[in-house]
C-alpha cells in the first residue's frame, strides 16, 4: 500500500515539476537574467576579471533549471506521499482528496511561506559568498522549527478536539503556531545583503516568481496525488468508494 | 447528528505503522539526498569538489529559494 502511494506521489511530483519548469521559464528566468546582468555590471565596475563560465547560461536556464525543478518536485512528491500514508486516518479523518489538499496547504505554509517570510528567496547578486554557510544554517533552522511547530500544533489540535470541538481546537492550535513563529522570527538574526543599487522591482518580481513556482508545485502535488491516492485506497477497500461517494 | 459530521473517523482505517515505516525510512532518505543535491551541494557543504553541480542547478536553486551563494 505504502509502495503504491509512494509511486503515485512521485508521479504527482513529476507532473508538478513539469508545470513548475514551464512557470519558472516564463516568470522566473527573466528576473534571473536581470540579476546576472546587474552582477556583471558591478564586477566590471569593480575591475574584476570575469569568472570563467563552467556551465553556459543556456544550460543553466534550460537543462539545469529543468533538472533542478523536476528532481526537487519529484522527490517532494515522494516525501509528501510518505507523510500522507502516515497521516491518513491518523491525523486526518477526511477523504484522501481532502487530506492531500490540506497536507499540501500545510506543507506550503510550513516549508515555503513561513521560512520565506524571515529569509526570503534571493536572486543572483544578492548575498555575500562569505556568509553562505551561516545563511544556509539559519535557513534550515527556520525550516526545521517551522515544520516541527506545525506538527506540534496539529497534535495540540487533536488533543483539544474532544473538549473544544474541531473548529475551536483548530483555531487555538493555529493561533499557538502563529504566536510561536512570530517569537522565533523575532529572535533569529536578520539577514540583509541586498546591494544598495539593486533594482527593487527585480527583487520583488523574483520573489513573487519564486513563491509562484512553489504554489504551482504544492497545488499540483496536493490535488493530483489526492485523486491518485483515492483510487489506490478505494481499490484496497471496496466499501470505501461508497463512503466517499460524491 | 452533529457528532457524526464532526467525527468522520469511523470510516477511515490508517495504514499500519509497520507497513509505512520501512518505506518512510529508506524512501525518505533517498528523496532527501536528491533534494540535498539540488539545494545545498557545493554551496554551504560539498561531497564532491568543484562547482559543476552548483553551476548546473544554479537557476533552479535560486528560484526554489535555497541559499545559493
Amino acid at each position: 500500500m505504502t509502495r503504491n502511494l509512494l509511486i503515485r506521489g512521485m508521479i504527482a511530483g513529476l507532473l508538478a515539476g513539469l508545470l513548475a519548469f514551464g512557470f519558472a521559464r516564463v516568470f522566473g528566468e527573466p528576473q534571473v537574467d536581470h540579476a546576472i546582468a546587474f552582477e556583471e555590471k558591478m564586477s566590471q565596475a569593480a575591475g574584476e576579471v570575469a569568472e570563467p563560465e563552467i556551465v553556459s547560461r543556456e544550460t543553466q536556464a534550460g537543462l539545469g533549471l529543468f533538472t533542478g525543478v523536476v528532481v526537487f518536485s519529484t522527490a517532494l512528491g515522494g516525501l509528501f506521499s510518505l507523510v500522507f500514508a502516515f497521516a491518513h486516518g491518523r491525523v486526518s479523518s477526511f477523504s484522501p482528496r481532502a487530506t492531500a489538499a490540506l497536507l499540501a496547504l500545510a506543507g506550503f505554509i510550513a516549508i515555503v511561506l513561513v521560512p520565506a517570510i524571515k529569509y526570503p528567496m534571493n536572486p543572483p547578486a544578492v548575498g555575500s559568498p562569505d556568509t553562505i554557510a551561516a545563511r544556509t544554517e539559519l535557513f534550515f533552522v527556520m525550516l526545521v522549527v517551522s515544520v516541527a511547530a506545525l506538527a506540534a500544533a496539529t497534535g495540540l489540535a487533536s488533543r483539544l478536539r474532544a473538549q473544544h470541538g474541531a473548529w475551536n481546537s483548530a483555531l487555538i492550535a493555529g493561533a499557538a503556531y502563529v504566536v510561536f513563529i512570530a517569537l522565533v522570527q523575532y529572535l533569529l538574526p536578520a539577514i540583509n545583503e541586498v546591494p544598495e543599487q539593486f533594482s527593487p522591482t527585480v527583487l520583488w518580481n523574483f520573489r513573487v516568481a519564486s513563491l509562484g513556482l512553489h504554489v504551482v508545485i504544492w497545488t499540483t502535488i496536493g490535488l493530483v496525488f489526492g485523486v491518485l491516492a483515492e483510487r489506490v485506497l478505494a481499490s484496497h477497500r471496496p466499501s470505501y468508494r461508497l463512503q466517499t461517494a460524491r | 447528528m452533529s457528532d457524526i459530521t464532526l467525527a468522520p473517523a469511523a470510516g477511515v482505517t490508517p495504514i499500519p505503522l509497520g507497513e509505512v515505516l520501512p518505506w518512510a525510512i529508506f524512501g525518505g532518505l533517498l528523496l532527501l539526498l536528491a533534494i540535498y543535491f539540488i539545494g545545498a551541494e557545493e554551496g554551504a557543504m560539498s561531497l564532491f569538489s568543484g562547482m559543476y553541480v552548483h553551476e548546473f542547478v544554479h537557476d533552479g536553486r535560486h528560484l526554489l529559494g535555497f541559499p545559493c551563494h
